[in-house]
């Protein structure tokens, strides 16, 4: 193959790769940013004005709490395998096995799987605690992977100074380790604020599919994606369906900025 | 004495929160197996796996999966045709030809792009492409070509990122040498860098095929969802996944325990694909 056919085909690829980025960006915001106006922003869902109000705040309700109990237990797991774990141990080999099935588990099935066991067999029926704690377990393997890498980039001198000062283990970790792989680990914690903002799949037989603001934990409800399922299936709320899309798309953007910003600035710490 | 005691609690409540993990993924081999196996059992597995009708409100109903299978199949063979290559030379691009001002911005933009919701993607196809494939191929548009042009966008990043990585991590003094001996930069890139990078490479296509194997909602949307064995490109298809979505808010006694046995066929797909992933990254790990 001669040099100038492959630099064409590498530059053909990249430059359909973003445009085609940048055309679902514009087509999006486009044909739902003249939508997204009064009736669609109202504080109570009704079938005229299919506000997406109602699951905007289930969104951030289901969010809070999946985080709530998601972090520690990813970050602790991270303490674990990386701060505690004896090189080839046996235990360490199970847990990271696990997480790296977990993480490769298509929504669906963590969908079914909630069904279930939190639904059916808990008896939780369709509500806000069976579709968050389905979706904490989504979550933990990209906690815990982004905790690991953060933690591994910690300079060790940083450790061995801790402990030469007479700091404990636990002290090293919360006061010298944390505090360094800390944009590390929140990054990873906004990606799975991502994850969750914009899953379907997971939720739809779990949290449920009803259009109002949930009474409690164990109520049902929708987030915006899930709202927009609803609508784009429907097929009769197009413009109120790309309205949602623009919320959706600003929400993904602000999350990977942050996630981008957080992690140059663990890079930086790290040096 | 006090310290000590609290060091040792808080390693259990490590070890503890880490162990959570390996009991999710107990559970949920238990409650999907237990969901869905003694329904295969029943209905006999060759029937299920390999039967061609699936109509469940049919008496008797019949449950066969195979245009399911079929469809998954197809459909990510498809996706992996169209997204592969392309992702795999942006991957090159963003290694080797981009300047870095321009990089700054593209690795974003790959991560934006793996983070867009299905529903999103699903929604802009059904929007745009959709209506394109009606003009051009008849029907309703909502069909396997769809589908396959759609996930080949959406394994995109998943390629991308993982196959730049392992582009990069190839020793730089492998370019230096090819260049040394008069190649040019990119039939070095072509025969030096991208070998050395192979079983990364492989490794991000086999996190696509997961990636397009697993895809529901952005396909129900799009795919027609008929449950017959798709006899063209343009015919519609249905896959495992969306099987489950499509019927799972009705189904009751026979007919539900034969979608969580869907799902169970998928889950067993993704695990096969996960230990082939697993297995690769341990000999390259070894090498």
């Amino acid at each position: 193959m001669s040099s100038k056919l492959i630099r064409g085909l590498v530059y053909l690829s990249a430059a359909l790769t973003f445009t085609s980025l940048v055309f679902i960006l514009l087509y999006i915001f486009a044909n739902g940013l003249p939508h997204l106006n009064s009736d669609i922003l109202s504080w109570n869902f009704t079938t005229d004005n299919q506000s997406l109000i109602p699951s905007l705040i289930t969104t951030f309700i289901v969010l809070g709490l999946t985080l709530l109990i998601a972090t520690p237990i990813g970050v602790f797991t991270g303490f674990y395998l990386v701060e505690y774990a004896k090189k080839g141990n046996k235990v360490v080999g199970i847990i990271r096995m696990a997480t790296d099935t977990l993480a490769a588990i298509p929504s669906i099935v963590y969908g079914l799987f909630g069904m279930l066991f939190f639904v059916t067999f808990l008896g939780f029926q369709y509500s806000v605690a069976a579709g968050v704690l389905t979706s904490v377990i989504m979550v933990l393997p990209l906690i815990i992977r982004s905790t690991e890498e953060a933690l591994m980039a910690v300079n060790d001198s940083l450790r061995e100074a801790s402990f030469g000062l007479g700091a404990g283990k636990l002290r090293t970790i919360f006061k010298v380790v944390l505090p360094v792989a800390m944009p590390g680990i929140l990054s990873g914690v906004i990606l799975a604020s991502g994850r969750i903002i914009g899953e379907t799949a997971a939720l739809m037989y779990t949290l449920g599919t009803s259009s109002n603001l949930p009474s409690g934990l164990f109520s049902s409800g929708r987030t915006l994606a899930l709202h927009m399922y609803v609508l784009s299936n429907e097929g009769i709320h197009v413009n109120q369906s790309f309205a949602t899309g623009v919320v959706l798309i600003i929400f993904v953007l602000v999350v990977n900025g942050l996630s981008t910003f957080l992690s140059n600035k663990l890079a930086k710490g790290t040096k | 004495m006090k310290a000590k005691k609290v060091e040792g609690f808080m390693q259990g409540v490590f070890l503890i929160s880490a162990l959570l993990s390996v009991l999710s993924i107990i559970l949920i081999i238990i409650f999907m197996f237990a969901g869905g196996v003694p329904f295969m059992l029943e209905y006999g597995i060759a029937d299920f796996l390999f039967g061609d009708r699936w109509s469940p409100s049919n008496t008797p109903a019949s449950f066969g999966i195979l245009p399911m299978i079929l469809g998954s199949i197809f459909v990510t063979l498809g996706a992996i045709v169209i997204g592969v290559p392309i992702g795999i030379l942006t991957a090159v691009f963003m290694a080797e030809f981009c300047p870095p001002k321009l990089h700054r911005w593209l690795k974003p933009a790959v991560n934006l792009m793996a983070a867009i919701p299905s529903i999103v993607y699903g929604f802009f196809a059904l929007q745009l492409i959709v209506p394109i494939m009606r003009n051009f191929s008849g029907g309703t548009g909502m069909n396997m070509l769809t589908a396959m042009i759609l996930l080949g966008v959406m394994i995109l990043p998943t390629v991308i990122g993982l196959s730049e990585s392992s582009l990069r991590s190839v020793p730089r003094s492998y370019y230096t040498g090819s260049m040394a001996l008069g190649a040019t930069h990119e039939r070095t890139v072509m025969k030096v860098i991208m070998p050395a990078a192979k079983s990364g490479i492989i490794s991000s296509i086999i996190l696509g095929v997961g990636r397009a194997i697993g895809e529901t909602m952005a396909v129900v949307l799009i795919a027609g969802n008929q449950p017959i064995i798709p006899q063209s490109i343009t015919s519609g298809v249905r896959t495992l996944t969306t099987n489950i979505v499509l019927e799972m808010a009705y189904a009751a006694g026979e007919h539900r325990e034969a979608l969580i046995a869907t799902g169970v066929v998928l889950f067993v797909f993704i695990l096969i694909i996960n230990g082939v992933f697993m297995f690769i990254k341990r000999k390259e790990s070894r090498a």
